[in-house]
């Protein structure tokens, strides 16, 4: 995500480090058998689904594949809005 | 005597399966166990070549499951060491002539007769690689610090856990330490990160693995090579012994070392 920035930062620059970030997204989507699209919708799915209940930021919404050992977690941080905010 | 049955296997192709097979074989020989050594990649026979036996073939594996010989016929002993054995591939039949059932009962026969018997597993994931896996009691998975066959190694890793084989242990194979140091080769904790398995050996990249290859003589027939005793470390790990892993700083000769001291003398 703030891959960008790293780059900026020159932090990038090693192939070893490009090499293990690259590696990171393909063994994700090797693992679930996803493709970035299908994430990207799944999550736009659940957003939509949350947000029928309870209101929400999407743009404070953070939905991520993280690896644990040899298994992968989605993991979510869905802030809600807070209720009086909601009455604008 | 009750063997262990070591498969060794990686997805990708060219990573170091067979030299590894192969001097894995020699360091745990010259450690005095009886080893037999079987080559599994029917079809595209190499681990005779690279053990330097390839002019005593008489009989092969699949000669053993079609019952054309017996499986003691098919046992090449290599003279060099007091124990050692090799089942060599077929080279030219049809590589559906051994099945995962075939090599099960195969290990089973040998398994009162050695101490280890070591698989060599063709590249991919097809039926090779299951006949490989079916009788493994061990498997280790070798890679190169490159993102093709670490990404294949997370294939296998997988597959090996779904077949209730695992948890597999790494062999990280031809690892340039001058590359790492300057960041442009993945290090270890790099790949153990990425693949989350346990580590069990670290072989640097190393010219005496292809001269001893070309002359027929495994490295750690000799354990001067740093590669060479890169395996020996790991038959001795295999056998339960802690053995520290190589660290960047053993590549540094003679002369690294002695800046060494004179930087911090000087500081």
């Amino acid at each position: 995500m703030a891959g960008w920035l790293e780059q900026l930062l020159g932090k990038k620059d090693k192939s070893a480090e490009q090499a293990k970030e690259r590696l990171k997204l393909v063994l994700i989507h090797d693992r679930t058998d996803l493709t970035p699209h299908q994430l990207e919708m799944m999550k736009n799915e659940l957003l939509e689904v949350i947000s029928r209940h309870v209101a929400i930021d999407p743009s404070a919404v953070k939905i991520d594949m993280a690896q644990d050992g040899r298994e992968q977690r989605l993991i979510a941080d869905i802030p809600l809005k807070p209720v009086n905010a909601r009455r604008r | 005597m009750a063997a262990k049955v070591l498969t060794v296997t990686s997805g990708k192709g060219g990573v170091g399966k067979t030299t590894t097979t192969a001097n894995i074989a020699v360091a745990l020989a010259a450690l005095s166990y009886k080893v037999v050594c079987i080559d599994a990649d029917i079809g595209l026979r190499n681990l005779d070549v690279v053990l330097g036996l390839e002019n005593r073939i008489v009989y092969d594996l699949v000669d053993v499951v079609e019952n054309r010989c017996r499986l003691r016929q098919a046992m090449i002993r290599d003279k060099r060491l007091p124990e050692l054995y090799l089942i060599p591939a077929a080279q030219t039949r049809d590589k559906n002539a051994v099945s995962p059932s075939d090599m099960v009962r195969l290990c089973d026969e040998l398994r009162n007769e050695v101490d280890w018997i070591l698989i060599d597993s063709p590249a991919g994931i097809e039926r090779g690689f299951r006949n490989a896996l079916a009788p493994a009691d061990m498997v280790l998975v070798v890679t190169n610090p490159e993102v093709s066959a670490v990404r294949d190694a997370d294939r296998i890793i997988g597959l090996i856990e779904a077949e209730e084989k695992g948890p597999a242990r790494l062999i990280l194979n031809r690892v340039n330490m001058n590359l790492v140091k300057r960041g442009d080769m993945l290090n270890a904790d790099d790949v153990l990160e990425l693949l989350a398995v346990e580590l069990i050996g670290i072989v640097p990249e190393d010219e005496a693995v292809v001269v001893s290859t070309n002359r027929g003589q495994p490295v750690a027939l000799d354990g001067k090579s740093k590669a060479g005793l890169a395996f020996q470390n790991i038959a001795r790990r295999l056998n339960g012994e802690q053995v520290p892993f190589l660290s960047l700083d053993e590549k540094d000769g003679f002369f690294a070392r002695l800046s060494k001291v004179f930087r911090s003398g000087g500081a």
